[in-house]
């Protein structure tokens, strides 16, 4: 049985990592913003970054509501480095092409839905209330990210050709989405996180049954990379907090 | 004059909007065209130097903040394509007359936002100088121009009072942070201005744009207004005013104020801005990078439409038989 204290700790590093998981993804998705194939696509990819930068933005409150010691959701996105940052690798991939974002993104958004499903019932009433309103816009998000892998991957041979290679590159990195280590399965048991390893079957029914419509081959499961959770990460992320925190870092102890 | 001319010079006299399907002369029809399209290419450009600070804003407050901005910008630039597109030219044709350089986008957004300080000015008086000319636009004879600016207006007063916010913030932190505040009133200042346009005598479409109730004030009168209300903001900031002959003359009830480097305007206009290559190239790269995208949209439709129509087919065969 852990303390309270214990408790509070392991949920502080929990609510932490969700936040970094928004943050690092909202980052990637917000770099299409000026740069997406027609207005209405910047528009949309707009809204997304914005609600993941929101999210972002409720768990890293909470985070600095809980640890209690002056942080600010602002020390967590901007003064920690790249072996702090516990997002899933699978966030901080390159935005690539729009077939890589699109199929990223469908991975994360039908994984988003079941594991927010999964969080309204946290007995974490903040946890729970945060779930409640990011799974209404991850709802939207799955609409969206659906819609554009089937269009692509049904569309032409060059659009179809980009989304295979993409869902060949990224799949590895989507295990770990389903992964628990001893943190989170103290929470899972305490009715606090969520179990993810119970979410694989759902996820993968989802899958199959769009990568079908979208005439996409599902990939082998022959490899896989994770370490996130532990700070263990691509040389991805230190190039996106650079950018991230130039500025912020620049000027220490300012107001903006 | 032709009855239809009649009838089109006295809605123009009696503020009777003019809606798409109306008469209206060709050079109307045209120089709306140009006007509204630019504005359109205004704000699409105007989302690059903007978007420039979106992953390194300095706070996530201000990050969802300019990420929301640059979102309204290109929705205003999607209001104002469909806009135009009531005057019989597509939306794609725009896009190629702004490649082919045929078509212009303001000049502003040639100037590179090299600083955080830079998205504050941008905010605070791009956007600022923007809404006194779109304040007036309201009253523009088009209708669907009109009603644009309409909707337009309330999201840009947001954006300049955010930018103002961005400075105030700025000013009363550190001296390093009001030093950088300072440099970007400096260096936006002049550029603002000359948002207004050339002085109305040098102006090529003024005088019958202002006939025909296109324009509703002159350059020099909207530049006053911006001058005036600007004043003051830059005292509030506790920053210098980047004009040193800035000075209110009771007579007029107006501030004086220095000439405008007009040589800077029309070299910066004329390819000579730190940015004019860059802002277009990327567009045209970006544009051209979705091609991919855009013709797999239009093979999937196609093929959606044949399914239907073969389902259709089935169906009335099955009830043939
Ligand atoms: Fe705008
Ligand atoms: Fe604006």
């Amino acid at each position: 049985m852990m303390s309270e204290q214990q408790l509070q700790q392991a949920t502080f590093e929990y609510t932490l990592r969700l936040g970094d998981d928004a943050l690092v993804l909202g980052h990637r998705i917000s770099e299409w913003v000026r740069n997406g194939p027609f207005l209405e696509e910047d528009i949309a990819y707009g809204n997304v970054a914005l609600d993941y930068i929101g999210r972002a933005r409720m768990f890293y409150g909470y985070a600095a509501e809980l640890a209690d010691d002056g942080r600010t959701e602002d020390s967590f996105a901007y003064t920690r480095s790249e072996r702090e940052f516990s997002n899933l690798l699978i966030n901080e991939l390159p935005r690539g092409d729009f077939a890589y974002s699109q199929v990223r993104q469908l991975l994360v958004d039908i994984y988003a839905n079941l594991f927010l499903t999964r969080l309204l019932q946290s007995k974490d009433a903040t946890l729970a209330a945060i779930a409640a309103k990011a799974i209404k816009e991850s709802r939207y998000h799955l609409r969206r990210s659906r819609e554009w892998v089937i269009r692509l991957g049904d569309g032409t041979e060059e659009s179809q050709h980009r989304c295979q290679l993409a869902l060949d590159d990224i799949w590895g990195y989507s295990h770990e989405m389903f992964e628990m280590d001893a943190l989170e399965q103290q929470l899972a048991d305490a009715g606090i996180g969520v179990d993810v390893s119970s979410l694989r079957d759902d996820w993968l029914v989802q899958i199959r049954e769009i990568l079908a419509e979208a005439t996409l081959q599902l990939p082998a499961d022959d490899w896989k990379v994770s370490g996130g959770r532990d700070g263990y990460h691509t040389e991805f992320l230190g190039h996106l907090l650079t950018e991230l925190q130039i500025v912020h870092r620049s000027y220490p102890g300012c107001q903006w | 004059m032709t009855p239809e001319e009649q009838n089109f010079m006295r809605k123009i006299e009696t503020e009777e909007k003019i809606e798409p399907k109306d008469w209206m002369p060709e050079a109307y029809r045209k120089n709306l065209i140009r006007q509204i399209s630019q504005h359109a290419h205004s704000e699409v450009i105007g989302t690059q130097p903007e978007g420039n600070w979106i992953t390194r804003a300095p706070s996530l407050r201000r990050k969802a903040v300019l990420l929301a901005k640059v979102q309204d910008e290109a929705g205003h630039g999607l209001y104002l394509y469909s806009a135009t597109e009531t005057l019989g030219i597509s939306r794609d044709e725009m896009i190629a007359a702004l490649q082919d350089g045929s078509a212009k986008y303001a000049s502003i957004f040639n100037y590179p936002a090299q600083t955080w300080g830079d998205v504050g000015a941008i905010g605070w008086l791009v956007d600022g100088a923007a809404i006194v000319n779109q304040v007036s636009l309201q009253r523009t004879s088009y209708g669907p121009y009109a009603r644009a600016m309409i909707r337009i207006c309330k999201e840009e007063s947001f954006h300049q009072r955010q930018g103002y916010e961005l400075m105030l913030e700025l000013c009363r932190g550190t001296p390093e942070q009001k030093a950088m505040a300072q440099d970007s009133l400096n260096r936006f200042y002049w550029p603002a201005l000359m948002m207004f346009g050339p002085h109305d005598s040098e102006s090529a479409h003024s005088a019958r744009s202002m006939q025909w109730k296109i324009k509703r004030e002159s350059n020099d009168d909207l530049r006053q207004k911006f001058i005036d209300q600007t004043v003051k903001q830059i005292e509030f900031l506790g920053l210098e005013h980047p004009d040193k002959a800035i000075c209110w003359n009771e007579a007029r009830g107006h501030y004086d104020s220095g000439e405008i480097d007009w040589d800077e305007f029309y070299a910066v206009i004329n390819g000579n801005g730190h940015c004019n290559r860059q802002r277009l190239q990327h567009h045209i790269k970006v544009h051209e990078e979705g091609s991919w995208v855009r013709e797999a949209l239009a093979a999937y439709n196609e093929k959606q439409k044949a399914r239907k129509q073969q389902a259709e087919a089935n169906k009335s065969n099955q009830n043939v038989a």
